[in-house]
């Protein structure tokens, strides 16, 4: 297997589900330079994919290679120095407008959770229609807490970000994102700090979410076996400056158990990931090095 | 039927207790008290040493005060005058109202110190440079340009509360995690959501922080600042005053009593604040 040529696809093209029209995203030739005129960090170099309406599209490298920095150009945080990216070919951003403007289409979990403390689960959950005035507070908070109860957080809707366990944090967060009715969603790492049980929970919950709502799903993470268990296709990009490496597609049918983890198929897909990453992996700890010294 | 607990039989829910049940049965409330009497109890013995075994004997610092009985006695003395507790009272209207001042005027301005660099760029630098100086002193210039000594008090005091208030204010809200804002921003939220569904409750602990930290030095300043104007024609006693009054009439024991007052209006004015910054804030409760 040819792993280390770039833009090397695998598998068939992958069929879509039907219903799934919006939410297509096409990255063509990012370029994200960091201080342009001070200490130029290329965080992005000529990076391009085409995500899928409906698509759960995984991103794997190394940390620190510009995984974040990709997503925050999506999501409007941050601009870009060239290149555009497009959301149903609609312009995010491009050339003459370097940042996109944030909006609830493309909705963001944040890695370390970003749940407002101040507000119960069921007050974070409404917060969003409240703010953009699309449903009365009453409204918002009765819908909040059906969607909440959905999720299996029925009970848990009164109580504070501080009062519950980390993994219904981040599946309220979840919750929150969706009542946006997003044609996106933006994952960054949201399972990386939790433990292997709670992780699979987590997994499930979503593959449940996604075979429900089929959003588009973009999902950050350094765990292999979460990205294959998860994604329709897996991207690899290179250590800094992020690149395109690979592309993997996921031909397991949906929807997915966790029983396909212990599958000949399974372990053949890490196996071509690991391969890949691992070289990334490699250069990204080496080039660390250097940085230090 | 439908109480499970009750009907299980091996196993039922402990009795709901009352507040001061729970008080008595708690172990560190009594270790509290133990260390408080333990405290008199070296006091009283080391301040009596020499009366026991003569001059030479003196334990030095403690040797010197009053033991906490006679101390007791000189309160139970005073305790009936009006005086004393009116001391109290004024003190207690200086504390409130340069704190109070300091709280109108203080938030808003840490708050826009926070969020517009315009107003930051032009308030900050004579402010920083205001910062610095000490409330005391102050209080020869206040003296001065305010025309009652009852004012000069109140502005000594509002300014030994306002730059804590407005430092603590400011430091909060500019240090609210940025993926609340962006994660707010994505949902829609427009300049004034942002700030005040986000910066506003982000900056509430900070808040009370401030207020707490500031509601001390508040007492500080007051005290000094009696004691500086010496209350007068004008001014009226107040605990600072009292203190300073003991000691030209030379009575040891209450210039202790009215230190011990201090302590425990200080003590009752931060239990205060703590008890609102909960009500405030629910999310910030511990259970």
């Amino acid at each position: 297997m040819n792993v280390s040529a770039p833009f090397n696809e695998v598998g068939t093209p992958h069929a879509q589900p039907a219903q799934a029209t919006k939410g297509a995203i096409s990255i063509r030739n990012v370029t994200k330079i960091y201080d342009p005129e001070g200490v130029n960090v290329m965080a992005v170099d000529n990076c391009s994919m085409e995500i899928a309406g409906g698509e759960v599209c995984m991103i794997v490298g190394p940390s620190g290679c510009g995984k974040t920095t990709l997503l925050n150009a999506i999501a409007g945080f941050h601009s870009i120095t060239s290149g555009e990216i497009r959301l149903d070919g609609e312009l995010l951003c491009g050339p003459g407008k370097p940042k996109a403007k944030m909006g609830a289409d493309r909705m963001v979990v944040f890695q370390h959770g970003a749940l407002f403390p101040w507000r119960t689960l069921a007050e974070n959950v409404a917060y969003g229609p409240i703010v953009q005035g699309v449903m009365s507070k009453s409204l918002a908070m009765e819908k909040a807490r059906h969607m909440l109860a959905e999720a299996g957080l029925g009970d848990v809707g009164d109580k504070y970000p501080g009062e519950v366990s980390s993994g219904m944090a981040r599946r309220a967060e979840i919750v929150r994102a969706l009542i946006n009715d997003p044609k996106v969603l933006l994952l960054d790492e949201p399972y990386r700090a939790m433990d292997a049980l709670t992780k699979s929970i987590m997994h499930e919950s979503l593959l449940e979410t996604y075979d429900r709502t089929k959003v588009t799903i973009f999902f950050i993470t350094h765990d292999l076996e979460e990205a294959i268990f998860l994604g329709d296709k897996v991207h690899i990009v290179t250590s800094r400056p992020c690149r395109r490496k690979k592309t993997v597609t996921v031909d397991i049918p949906r929807p997915r158990s966790y029983a396909v983890q212990s599958s000949e198929q399974f372990r053949l897909l890490i196996e071509e990931v690991n391969e890949a990453v691992h070289e990334e992996a490699m250069k990204a700890f080496e080039a660390g090095e250097r940085e230090l010294a | 039927m439908t109480d499970v607990a009750q009907t299980s039989g091996t196993y039922t829910l402990p009795r709901r207790r009352s507040k001061l049940e729970k008080l008595i049965q708690n172990v560190s409330f009594w270790r509290g008290v133990t260390a408080i009497a333990v405290f008199l109890g070296m006091w009283e013995v080391g301040s009596r040493i020499d009366e026991w075994f003569g001059e030479a004997y003196t334990v030095p610092f403690v040797g010197l005060i009053p033991p906490p009985s006679a101390v007791f006695l000189a309160w139970l003395e005073i305790a009936p005058s009006a005086g004393y507790w009116m001391s109290w009272v004024e003190s207690f209207k200086r504390v409130l109202a340069g704190f109070i001042v300091a709280m109108i005027v203080g938030i808003p301005f840490g708050l826009a110190l926070a969020v517009n660099k315009y107003f930051r760029a032009l308030f900050f630098p004579p402010f920083e440079i205001l910062r610095p100086i000490p409330p005391l002193a102050w209080v020869p210039a206040s003296l001065i340009f305010w025309p009652t000594n009852e004012m000069s008090i109140a502005f000594v005091t509002f300014l030994g509360a306002f730059f804590t208030v407005v430092i603590n204010v400011l430091g909060g809200a500019r240090t609210i995690d940025i993926r609340y804002l962006r994660a707010a921003q994505s949902m829609g939220a427009n300049q004034w959501d942002l700030f005040s569904k986000i910066i506003l409750p982000g900056t509430l602990p900070s808040i009370f922080t401030g207020a707490a930290v500031g509601m001390g030095i508040t007492w500080e300043v007051v005290l000094a600042a009696e004691m500086i104007s010496g209350g007068g024609t004008q001014g009226g006693g107040g605990l600072g005053f009292f203190i300073w009054n003991s000691y030209m009439g030379g009575s040891l024991e209450q210039i202790i009593v009215g230190m011990i007052s201090i302590g425990i209006a200080g003590y009752l004015s931060s239990s205060t604040i703590r008890a609102v910054g909960e009500w405030f804030m629910p999310w910030k409760r511990m259970f």
